[in-house]
């Protein structure tokens, strides 16, 4: 139903020519052109003619890649409208090239009722520029005991299930979301840290935080619960999904789950392979994130896990807060980073540092999670969504908090200089953004 | 050398000579407070305020008499930190006192890095009169002072700061202080109240009192509060008391004429026993006292006179 509502819509053909054709879904990367016809690609290679009417894009030789598909992101809406709304973020999505987004349940009131997911995907629809994909809430109001109705949520277009940035922290509520969401062929995801270490935390436990006099949440907080949830994953034959994962030792354990032939998969944020705990150095509290920024060690094995395929996707984890939420004494502020808007561009600096291939980068941000999430899309394959980005991956900008699209502004990674900028962004076939 | 910084904020990070500087004053202060001869007018015409988001009755004090024996004009404020949104409290507290031109302000705060916020926002230079399990420099300078004023020296003495060392300030300034000036630093406390990777700071860990007061020159207790037994991170105050509160038994373990020291207020019986908090022969705390008008005097005279160049 939603892709007959955004995709058939009559509008003249778009010819895109002069790009790099990046197709991480088939590996496609080669000089040419790309055709849509209707919202979906028609066609590309490099040289299609010109179809009569059809409006002409020059890319300038920038690359052309399917739109990002982003596994994570909260978008302050319902409930939280003056830290983000879903406009708000749909156009901060754009200017980022992410086409598709999943959104998180733990809003106010949470996602845990069909007609709440429906509201949702109606919301996004009427950005015209991205398509949103609520999870619905694991638990009853995202509170960690019953669970909801996977079933009645799944069929109003809920995504999978997931209790956002809370961790479902019963043992026995995790086995039985794991098993049933199996009947609907859907998985959960893990905000995976023990809650009874993290309660109070505001930092990595360890020197930094020793020397700062903040609450530390100790590493092993994250290893313990995904330690847990693949037992439990291994009993029911469920699909576990872990969100942002961050320590050496968590990685080591999916690693081998995944040897093992289970069902578990996982993603990290751009934060977890860009920064460490240094950042917050002088109590920035724009660097205070859930789960807490690592050390140097932690950083380097979420780059390695990337490139050996541990990590299935990389997701922006966007976390809106605004000025009242972070201008607070460091273990009083709220902990959360902004990432829509620079999601592309701290991956491209795992490129330019040689840790990934530009497809391999790719494919983390839109092939993998879109297989992943069983949807279309994260391809340039024919027939496929025109959900594309056109970006140039060398071109430099700096970020900066106050001057990104949207409304949250508050990136973690202000003052980095980037390079990899968006110069234009299409869903199904109409551009949405364009620099 | 003038000192570098416009505030007071940590110990951390603060250079060798500046400390010297610092404790010089304060050992200046200190004789001319018992001769009766202070300058009176050093701070005349300064706004002091001491802006207190905990309570604390002898450090809020001991900063009020440390200005009025300078000249300054002194303003005691109270902020309630039960009200909601602290956060803006804080922050309008700031625009508040810029507009009332305050030229030194004394911040205590619940939350560790409060007065760096504070000193990003307001025009006065900022003492950090205590941050949450962060710092408290000024316990620091005061401490240094009074071993120095005993032993005649901090270098090469060995120091045991025992107890609750995860909750301390005063145990994280004294680290940084006695550390920089080449003293050795032992901490002595459970498991459970020890920071993690606390020997990365470069003290020796120990969670017995017999090897942790074994040759120590100094013997520095902490207060235990009584949340933390509460919180599960010990047992019960008999139990902590039998193993690492202070009494005459364990302080033999030390150096014959090793002093005995407590930042206050003293939880006795629980970290430290009467006896030995009231031996004139052992116990330095009355003097500690009596170092910190000194050691503020200090403080708030070589922060001054950057106030005084910059003006």
């Amino acid at each position: 139903m939603t892709r007959e509502r955004v995709y058939n819509r009559r509008m003249g053909d778009l010819l895109i020519t002069d790009v790099r054709l990046l197709d991480p879904a088939t590996g496609l990367d080669a000089p040419g052109e790309l055709l849509v016809r209707d919202g979906l690609i028609l066609d590309h290679g490099a040289s299609l003619g010109r179809p009569d009417g059809a409006t002409v894009v020059a890319g300038g030789g920038a690359c052309l890649a399917p739109g990002l598909v982003d596994l994570r992101a909260a978008l302050g809406e319902p409930g939280a409208e003056h830290r983000e709304t879903i406009a708000s973020a749909a156009q901060a999505a754009a200017a980022g090239g992410i086409t598709t987004l999943c959104a998180l349940p733990d809003t106010d009131p949470p996602l845990d009722d069909p007609a709440l997911i429906q509201f949702v995907i109606r919301r996004g629809e009427a950005t015209g520029c991205v398509t949103i994909l609520p999870y619905g809430a694991a638990t009853a109001g995202c509170a960690g005991k019953e669970m909801s109705e996977f079933g009645l949520l799944r069929e109003a277009g809920a995504i999978a299930f997931t209790d956002g940035a809370r961790a479902i922290g019963s043992a026995r509520t995790m086995r039985l979301a794991l098993s049933y969401a199996r009947a609907f062929g859907s998985f959960v995801v893990q905000h995976p840290e023990e809650p009874s270490l993290a309660a109070g935390g505001a930092a990595t436990e360890g020197e930094r935080a020793t020397r700062m006099g903040l609450p530390g949440i100790p590493r092993a907080a994250e290893a313990m619960m995904i330690a847990r949830d693949i037992a439990l994953a291994r009993i029911t034959k469920g699909h576990v999904h872990f969100a942002h994962v961050s320590t050496a030792e968590a990685l080591d354990l999916i690693r081998a789950a995944k040897a093992e032939g289970l069902k578990v998969t996982c993603d990290t944020a751009p934060p977890y392979f860009d920064l460490n705990e240094t950042a917050i150095g002088e109590y920035r509290t724009y660097a205070k994130l859930s789960p807490p920024l690592r050390d140097e060690a932690d950083r380097l094995a979420v780059i390695a896990a990337l490139k050996d395929g541990t990590i299935d996707a990389i997701a922006s984890d966007h976390q809106p807060r605004d000025a009242d939420d972070k201008r607070l004494p460091f273990a009083q502020a709220e902990a959360g980073g902004a990432g829509l808007a620079t999601l592309l561009g701290v991956t491209l600096a795992r490129v330019h540092g040689g840790d990934l291939t530009l497809l391999a980068g790719l494919d983390l941000l839109s092939a993998k999670p879109a297989k992943l999430l069983g949807i279309e899309g994260g391809t340039l394959r024919k027939g496929a969504p025109a959900d594309l980005v056109l970006f140039h991956p060398e071109r430099g900008w700096r970020v900066e908090a106050g001057r990104l699209p949207g409304k949250a502004q508050n990136t973690p990674f202000d003052g980095r200089a980037l390079e990899g900028k968006v110069l234009g962004t299409w869903k199904a076939g109409r551009q949405v953004f364009a620099a | 050398m003038p000192y570098p910084h416009r505030h007071l904020l940590a110990i951390e990070g603060l250079e060798p000579p500046y400390i010297a500087e610092l404790l010089d004053l304060a050992d200046h202060y200190a004789l001319a407070n018992r001769r009766g001869t202070t300058q009176r007018d050093l701070l005349k015409g300064r706004t002091l305020i001491n802006l207190f988001f905990e309570d604390s009755t002898r450090t809020r004090t001991s900063f009020e008499l440390a200005g009025k024996r300078l000249g300054a004009d002194i303003v005691n404020m109270s902020v309630s930190t039960s009200s909601v949104n602290k956060g803006e409290t804080l922050l309008d507290t700031a625009a508040t006192l810029n507009a009332m031109r305050t030229d030194l302000l004394v911040v205590r705060h619940g939350q560790s890095g409060a007065p760096a916020l504070l000193a990003q926002k307001v025009d006065a230079a900022v003492i950090n009169a205590g941050d949450g399990t962060h710092e408290h420099p000024t316990q620091a300078l005061l401490d240094a002072l009074t071993i120095r004023r005993r032993k005649g020296r901090l270098e090469g003495l060995t120091v045991a700061i025992c107890g609750d060392v995860l909750h301390s300030r005063v145990a994280r300034s004294n680290i940084h202080l006695l550390l920089t000036m080449n003293a050795r630093v032992r901490i002595v406390g459970p498991p459970t109240l020890i920071p993690a990777e606390a020997a990365r700071l470069g003290v020796e860990v120990h969670h017995e009192m017999r090897t942790g007061l074994e040759g120590a020159d100094v013997v520095m207790m902490l207060r235990l509060q009584k949340e933390r037994m509460t919180g599960g991170l010990v047992p019960s105050a008999r139990e902590f008391f039998r193993f690492y509160g202070l009494d005459a038994q364990k302080l033999a373990w030390a150096k014959p004429d090793a002093i005995v020291m407590h930042p206050g207020p003293m939880n006795r019986g629980v970290e430290i026993d009467s006896a030995v908090a009231d031996d004139p022969a052992r116990s330095v705390i009355g003097e500690q006292v009596e170092m910190g008008v000194a050691a503020r005097m200090a403080v708030l005279d070589l922060l001054s006179r950057n106030l005084r160049r910059n003006a």
